[in-house]
């Protein structure tokens, strides 16, 4: 997917001549992949990555807690790896491949994570569940059996008011155990 | 949640970055990890004109050996730290600190070198730095030079790069043999920032401590060395009894704030018993190859 990079570059400037030092911009178009399509847009630079999926794109499933990066509800993945996506603006994804929770289950059927998450009650308002689906994904992608530390240490980086963990940790446990990758 | 508006440039060189620092000046700030930054942007508690992205020069990302140092680029992720053999082996220190700083989801992009210039008085790469003599290479428009912790850490988030400077890189000095380190922590919940933290080296000859270093966290406006119990460490036997003498010494001498976390008194308290954790665990891991 990472073959499409593609570097920013401003928007409305003319090629850039050579030897002159790039000018900072408040509006850029970027070029990236999200859950799997091309996607082209000129944004305001000051726009995060969170905002960006959820107003530009209307990926809604990305939920915004706390936006300063301790509560977790906004992790995607980029590259692969899990990012707060309040914490980065979307004109440094260019280039990147971003996958939100809307790319779990493209279909009708759920993805065995959240299949797992469903029957260990490892959810229940549901507002902090996409970001733990996208670190329990991959945590599950890079260790096919992880550890209880492990699976610890991801979660640790999620907040739920609701379930009090345990169902959370019992879920991600259980997927490992039936996701056939 | 906005940040204020601001104009955005990612330069691919050091010497581009520094071209555009040099034009901007004040009004410029360089964008890491943002894992700290970001979050001041998104609360409007910071309000630069300019953002130079670095994110975009793979050359400051990078952990080696050379001669007798561990070179580690500024931009480096704490998580490429965190999995990469090479500080497990030669630095296991940093490699055991990196794992106290945020979370797995932070570390992805939060860098060595931010951490270290953002200079939060509860972190814990300031520290590590500390503990380790570690060498801070920055570049300026008129050159490089190279600073010492204590030159390097000015104070409360205030270090002694200027606006036109930037952090290219972190060498860590290579241990002896019979060198065993140790990081402890207590924070609230794992991955908050420390109430206090301690970073302990200790070199023995046989029985004897050969020499010992010690650096706090989360007690003072930087890094903390506790110079006077590192001096009555060096050549004394290596006993429970001198490792929790030095550390209440250590710790008595400490000037920690109160806050609504904890009040000076208690971290003075952990901060004693930390030390004494962590000089006894560097003290056991001191005992075959430098660990």
């Amino acid at each position: 997917m990472s073959s499409d990079r593609v570097r920013a570059t401003p928007a409305r400037v003319p090629a850039r001549r050579k030897r002159r030092l790039r000018e900072p911009q408040s509006t850029m178009t970027i070029q990236f992949m999200v859950n799997g399509e091309t996607v082209e847009r000129t944004v305001e630079v000051r726009k995060t990555l969170a905002d960006f999926l959820r107003e530009d794109l209307g990926l809604t499933g990305t939920h915004l807690g706390c936006e300063h990066g301790v509560c977790g509800a906004c992790t995607v993945l980029l590259n692969g790896e899990p990012v707060r996506s309040c914490l980065l603006f979307a004109v440094q994804a260019a280039g990147a491949a971003i996958e939100t929770v809307e790319s779990l289950a493209p279909g009708d059927a759920l993805h065995p994570v959240q299949t797992a998450f469903r029957e260990h009650h490892g959810l229940q308002c549901g507002f902090c569940t996409p970001g733990f689906l996208m670190s329990a994904v991959a945590l599950l992608r890079d260790h096919t059996v992880p550890t209880d530390e492990q699976i610890l240490e991801t979660l640790g980086g999620h907040l739920c008011r609701c379930t009090g963990y345990q169902g959370i940790v019992e879920a991600v446990r259980a997927a490992a155990r039936t996701w056939q990758r | 949640m906005k940040p204020a508006p601001f104009r955005y440039v990612a330069p691919r060189s050091v010497d581009e970055t520094l071209a555009l620092l040099a034009e901007h000046g004040a009004e410029g700030k360089i964008l890491a990890g943002g894992q700290s930054l970001v979050p001041l942007l998104n609360m409007r508690l910071a309000r630069p004109q300019v953002i130079v992205d670095i994110n975009g020069i793979r050359s400051l990302a990078y952990i080696r050996r050379k001669d007798d140092h561990l070179h580690v680029g500024a931009l480096t992720r704490q998580r490429a730290v965190e999995e990469s053999a090479t500080v497990r082996r030669q630095m296991p220190l940093l490699g055991e600190a990196i794992r106290f700083v945020g979370h797995p989801q932070i570390r992805t992009r939060g860098t060595v070198g931010g951490s270290l210039a953002h200079a939060d008085p509860s972190a814990e790469l300031p520290a590590v730095a500390a503990a380790l003599d570690a060498e801070l290479v920055v570049r300026s428009p008129s050159g490089e030079r190279a600073l010492s912790p204590g030159e390097f850490f000015a104070g409360y988030l205030t270090t002694a790069l200027e606006p036109t400077d930037l952090l290219t890189e972190i060498r860590f000095p290579l241990l002896p043999e019979r060198t065993g380190t140790a990081f402890v922590e207590v924070a609230r919940r794992h991955g908050d920032f420390a109430l206090v933290g301690v970073a302990a080296v200790v070199r023995r000859s046989d029985g004897t401590i050969a020499e010992a270093r010690l650096a706090f966290t989360g007690v003072g406006p930087g890094p903390v060395r506790a110079r006077g119990a590192e001096g009555r460490l060096a050549g004394s036997a290596g006993t429970s009894r001198v490792f929790a003498d030095a550390a209440r010494e250590a710790a008595a001498r400490l000037d920690p704030e109160s806050d609504i976390h904890a009040t000076a008194q208690y971290r003075r308290d952990v901060a004693a018993t930390l030390a004494r954790r962590a000089l006894e665990l560097a003290w056991q891991r001191s005992g075959g190859r430098s660990r």
